[in-house]
């Protein structure tokens, strides 16, 4: 693709006033020219590039640097009516706003909110009242468009003060809905929200796009379990058995097996689980699993009661304990809730934990 | 749609009925539809619901909300703790630390 020349020098290096030094990245397409500058124009189209990209952040990887330079970009054909929308530079936020918005013809405003989302960026700030009134400012959007409104994401209110932007630019803040997809019906409905626009779901598809990051997390409890499960299964030194393959197999399903069930089935099951403390929830998972993971390495497996008994004090443990940091993934939880959780659940999880360990340890020496 | 709720939740959220003008922004940007508008003043429908974001407070232009806001994340809670600093979600870019959601 050929790309226009600089008219302009890159100023204070936001993009939206000339053509971005080094290679473009692959979602701008070309540059289009708007009150003498060069504006880039985003594509709407995700490569395969992108959507790898975005499971690799649902997954931890190198998410420190997914990001989009902060400035003005355009998608469409957009003119001086065409409205204005305001994102994070975290990009995966910005893929879904270029994907969802379609065939719609509008200016994008990317905050530097250090490639944190929209809604954690608000929460400190970065999604806040005065990044947004520096870019007001430095982009002269007043030269780009003839009309004062901005849309802003709604979950960037916690952030960003309307009346304080109002006070202070020229430019007034429209809250636009929560998720993008909803971004062209609401434009085309002059700008109304409906109330399931503004609210913040929490739906299986929603909890199950946060889960593989607890995943990601697990591998030090995945390390523990191996270690433990082969500590477990050793043979006694009376014994003479071939035993080991078979007790090694089990107890490794059984610990290995809490962390997704923490990590996957609790928050699958979320809603459905008994009361509102994340890590009780998680205890009544963990030692349903731990029931049954117990009794199969105690029947099947093998083993003594004890480690069946064992087995089911730490599943109870760790299942809890994954639960209950999912109070992070989570889109309802305040912090003094999750203050008294941690207050109250951490020295039971920790003495449970303890007391499998110590427990399967004397079940395989004494061989109860 | 499931309304969750979830332990102290909103107790920290104070609504000044008598300063509220009832422009109906807290109903606007509040994600959990804690706020309902009646009679032209702004009322808490259900506390319970409340997340303690924020939102409310910071685009109330009569200054009629209050309340402390918050992470509700209990890693960033542990981190805190052991670390004897403010419990802050400090994932993300430059700080080298896992990011939840």
């Amino acid at each position: 693709m050929e790309f226009k020349p600089l008219r302009k020098e890159t100023k204070d290096g936001l993009v939206g006033y000339a053509r971005l030094e080094g290679p473009a990245p692959g979602y701008i397409v070309d540059y289009r020219e708007a009150a003498g500058r060069f504006v880039p124009l985003v594509s709407p189209k995700l490569s395969m590039g992108d959507i790898l990209g975005d499971w690799a952040m649902r997954l931890d990887i190198g998410r420190d640097d997914y990001k989009v330079a902060p400035g003005l970009y355009a998608i469409g054909s957009p003119i001086r009516e065409s409205p204005i929308l305001v994102t994070a530079n975290y990009k995966l936020s910005f893929n879904k706003l270029r994907h969802e918005l379609g065939g719609m013809d509008a200016w994008i405003v990317v905050l530097d909110t250090k490639g944190v989302n929209v809604w954690c960026a608000a929460g400190k700030g970065a999604f806040g009242t005065a990044e947004l009134l520096d870019k007001i400012a430095r982009l002269r959007l007043e030269d780009i468009v003839s009309h004062k409104l901005l849309i802003l994401p709604q979950l960037g209110a916690s952030g960003v003060s309307a009346p304080e932007i109002a006070r202070v630019s020229s430019f007034r803040v429209v809250w636009g809905p929560v998720r993008a997809a909803d971004i062209p019906a609401f434009v085309a409905a002059r700008m109304r929200k409906t109330e399931a626009m503004r609210r913040v779901e929490f739906r299986l598809a929603d909890r199950m796009a946060v889960a593989p990051v607890e995943l990601a997390h697990g591998w030090p409890f995945a390390l523990g379990a191996l270690a433990l499960s082969f500590l477990g299964a050793l043979p006694l030194s009376s014994e003479a058995d071939a035993g080991f393959g078979t007790r090694f197999g089990y107890l490794l399903c059984a610990t290995l097996g809490s962390l997704f069930v923490g990590a996957l089935a609790f928050p699958a099951l979320l809603p459905a689980l008994p009361t509102k403390a994340f890590s009780i929830k998680g205890a009544f998972l963990g030692a349903l699993w731990g029931l049954a993971s117990g009794l199969a390495c105690t029947v099947l497996g093998g083993m003594g009661l004890a480690m069946g008994a064992a087995v089911l004090l730490a599943s109870t443990a760790v299942v809890a304990f994954v639960s209950l940091n999912f109070t992070g993934s989570s889109t309802y939880t305040c912090q003094p809730g999750a203050s008294l959780e941690v207050e109250k659940s951490i020295i039971p999880m920790a003495a449970s934990l303890l007391a499998g360990i110590v427990l399967g340890g004397a079940s395989r020496v004494f061989g109860l | 749609m499931t309304e969750y709720k979830y332990i102290k939740n909103g107790e920290t959220l104070k609504l000044d009925a008598s300063a509220c003008e009832g422009c109906g922004e807290c109903v606007e940007v509040c994600p959990h539809g804690v706020f309902e508008l009646s009679e032209g003043k702004a009322g808490i429908r259900d506390r319970e619901l409340c997340m303690e974001c924020g939102a409310c407070a910071r685009n109330c232009p009569a200054s009629a909300i209050a309340v402390t806001t918050g992470v509700g994340c209990a890693a960033a809670i542990i981190i805190g703790k052991l670390t004897g600093s403010t419990p802050s979600c400090s994932c993300g870019s430059g700080s080298g630390k896992p990011c939840c959601g």
